[in-house]
């Protein structure tokens, strides 16, 4: 059942916006674009916050439809926000935060704080409700706004860059609770980003947009088959292996064991490396990276200044080099190949 | 080299007072303080001074809010306006004060012939002299906390389901909070003192209009003891609030990044 249905244009001067997207209960939407290229104007034409034109329906009903003359204000819209800087209310303890939504909706003060604290329980949060959102850590700070736009029963959830204020340290633990919160929501949830990696671990679809426009949707496998600009290639062509974590390694479908920084995760897990993160070698190489692949040259893809090469093996797998180091190596298809990366080079995501 | 004139300019702040304490009638000061005109005074400029800024809190917020928030052609002439009491000397107002609201003013004929409403030399015209000069220093400190207050907080409110006053009251007003307590203090010490405006205005009928101000003006010649005792308290409240003010300075713009401002 589609939640959301949106075709917005913004005019601006020197920029466009005009994408469309839709968004069924329960599915979790990833706009994903460079920065710029207009993925937080779209989340605001729908929330309100952005003067559009167009149509916004949810569950059919027109919060913005602008040849029928209907723009309702943010606070008439079904929809609950995510900000990337959280914009938790400085003057007011994390439970009243939590509970200003319910305020707003006429529950009484006594009612929307004991409703408040099942969301901070929920989220594991109970502990601080007194405290003041500044003596959060800023992954207690995400979780408590998406409590607070949660409480608020919304139909749809945006989320705009949830984790990018976050240091890289903290960055996956958060986006592991914060995957696992979304996962209790019934309605359609839109989150935008600019990080391949969060889009593909968190995305059920995938939206991109370049220059204000929708270029290219589909599920993360659609897109890794058929990019269809240079961006959605560079995006999806990530190494993205699916495996388990045995508490200290993540072992991959297959059986090539990784090296990942941290303990690995239990259980069913995603890792991400980026094609530059890999160098390629002659020979095995001494000392420095943690994980050691070897493996035979499928294909050899010129693209600019850089080559892409596909390494077959235990663990399949694409590195870009410069084709200057290429022509060093003297390397051809069907040659046999050393692929190494470091341990910290290694994102790590439960599935 | 700086140290000479900054040493003379230092003096020129301290050695008054210091005459005025020098020469303070100590062992009369409750006898005096304790005289029906300047018990009258005192009460008097109390009453108008904290009457002025509640006014000026209930006028000069919204006026504040529009001028920071509200697009208007003419906003910046519209801007000076505002502040001109700043800087206009308080006799000029008051003269302006008279045309405009006196018995035969612009506006006041009308106050006189449809309400019965006289404001010259009665307690409402101190303040309204008050209101007029003191106004500008709330609105001035207020719009400023306006202006930088951060309005991404206001569409956070607004996504939660917040309606536009709603957003004002518990989002925009708690803001602005410290600057808003600093101009009604400013305003409020500003009203204390008010001389020129008001005695133009509202003329120097003691128990009715005689602030305390006026009264030390008037009994400086004729009981010098008493007129300086007045003094002596107006720059007892004058330190009090100088105090007060830095102290809440100190506590909110000294630790912003964990204080209550946004």
């Amino acid at each position: 059942m589609i939640v959301l249905d949106a075709a917005v244009v913004v005019e601006r001067p020197a920029f466009r916006l005009d994408a469309a997207v839709t968004a069924a209960a329960g599915e979790l939407v990833v706009v994903l674009g460079p920065n710029g290229a207009g993925k937080s104007t779209l989340l605001g034409a729908i929330a309100g916050l952005v003067r559009a034109d167009g149509h916004v329906r949810i569950d059919g009903d027109p919060v913005l439809d602008s040849d029928a003359g209907v723009d309702r204000p943010p606070e008439d819209r079904p929809v609950g926000v995510v900000f990337q800087d959280g914009r938790l209310f400085p003057h007011l303890s994390v439970l009243d935060n939590v509970a200003f939504g319910l305020r707003c909706a006429g529950t009484r003060a006594g009612p929307a704080r004991s409703e408040a604290r099942d969301w901070l329980d929920r989220i594991g949060l109970a502990g601080r409700a007194g405290d003041r959102p500044t003596a959060l850590s800023g992954g207690q700070a995400q979780l408590v706004a998406l409590a607070r736009a949660l409480a608020t029963r919304p139909r749809v959830l945006l989320l705009d860059e949830p984790l990018s204020a976050l240091d890289a340290q903290t960055r996956p633990a958060v986006r592991t609770d914060l995957r696992r919160h979304l996962g209790t929501f019934s309605g359609a949830r839109l989150l935008v980003t600019h990080d391949p990696v969060e889009a593909l671990v968190l995305a059920d679809r995938l939206v991109v947009v370049e220059d204000g426009a929708v270029v290219q949707q589909g599920t993360p496998d659609e897109l890794r088959r058929h990019p269809r600009t240079p961006y959605t290639a560079s995006v999806v062509g990530l190494n993205l292996w699916r495996g388990r974590g045995d508490g200290r390694r993540l072992v991959v479908e297959g059986g090539a064991p990784l090296v990942v920084p941290g303990p690995a995760p239990a259980g069913p897990a995603i890792a991400v490396v980026s094609p530059r993160a890999i160098s390629l070698h002659l020979a095995r190489p001494e000392g420095s990276p943690r994980n050691l692949v070897e493996g035979r040259i499928a294909g050899i893809e010129h693209r600019g200044d850089t080559v892409r090469v596909q390494v077959d093996g235990a663990l399949p797998l694409v590195a870009d080099v410069t084709a200057g180091a290429l022509a060093d190596l003297g390397l051809r298809v069907g040659d046999p190949v050393w692929a190494g990366f470091k341990a910290s080079e290694v994102e790590v995501a439960p599935a | 080299m700086l140290v000479v004139p900054a040493v003379v300019g230092g003096l020129l702040v301290v050695l008054p007072l210091a005459g005025l304490v020098q020469r303070a009638p100590w062992s009369d000061l409750w006898a005096l303080l304790g005289t029906e005109a300047v018990r009258e005074a005192l009460r008097l400029s109390l009453l108008t001074s904290t009457v002025a800024t509640v006014v000026s809190v209930a006028l000069g917020v919204p006026l504040a809010w529009v001028l920071a928030r509200v697009a208007f052609p003419g906003r910046r002439v519209a801007r000076a306006l505002v502040t001109l009491p700043m800087v206009l000397p308080p006799v000029v107002g008051g003269a302006a004060l008279l045309l405009a609201l006196g018995r035969r003013g612009l506006v006041g004929q009308y106050l006189d012939q449809w309400f019965g409403i006289v404001l010259p030399f009665s307690t409402a015209g101190v303040v309204v002299a008050e209101t007029f000069v003191a106004m500008p220093f709330l609105v001035v400190t207020v719009e400023a906390a306006f202006r930088a207050a951060d309005r991404r907080y206001e569409d956070a409110a607004a996504t939660l389901g917040a309606r536009p006053w709603t957003v004002f009251r518990r989002v925009t007003l708690p803001a602005v909070r410290p600057a808003l307590v600093a101009g009604a203090v400013l305003c409020w010490a500003r009203a204390l003192g008010e001389f020129g405006a008001t005695i133009t205005f509202a003329g120097n009928l003691q128990g009715r209009t005689q602030t305390m101000p006026l009264a030390v003006f008037v009994t400086r010649e004729s009981d010098r003891g008493a007129a300086i005792a007045l003094s002596l308290v107006m720059v007892a409240i004058s330190l009090a609030v100088l105090v007060g003010l830095r102290d809440r300075w100190l506590a909110t713009g000294g630790d912003a990044p964990t204080g209550d401002r946004p």
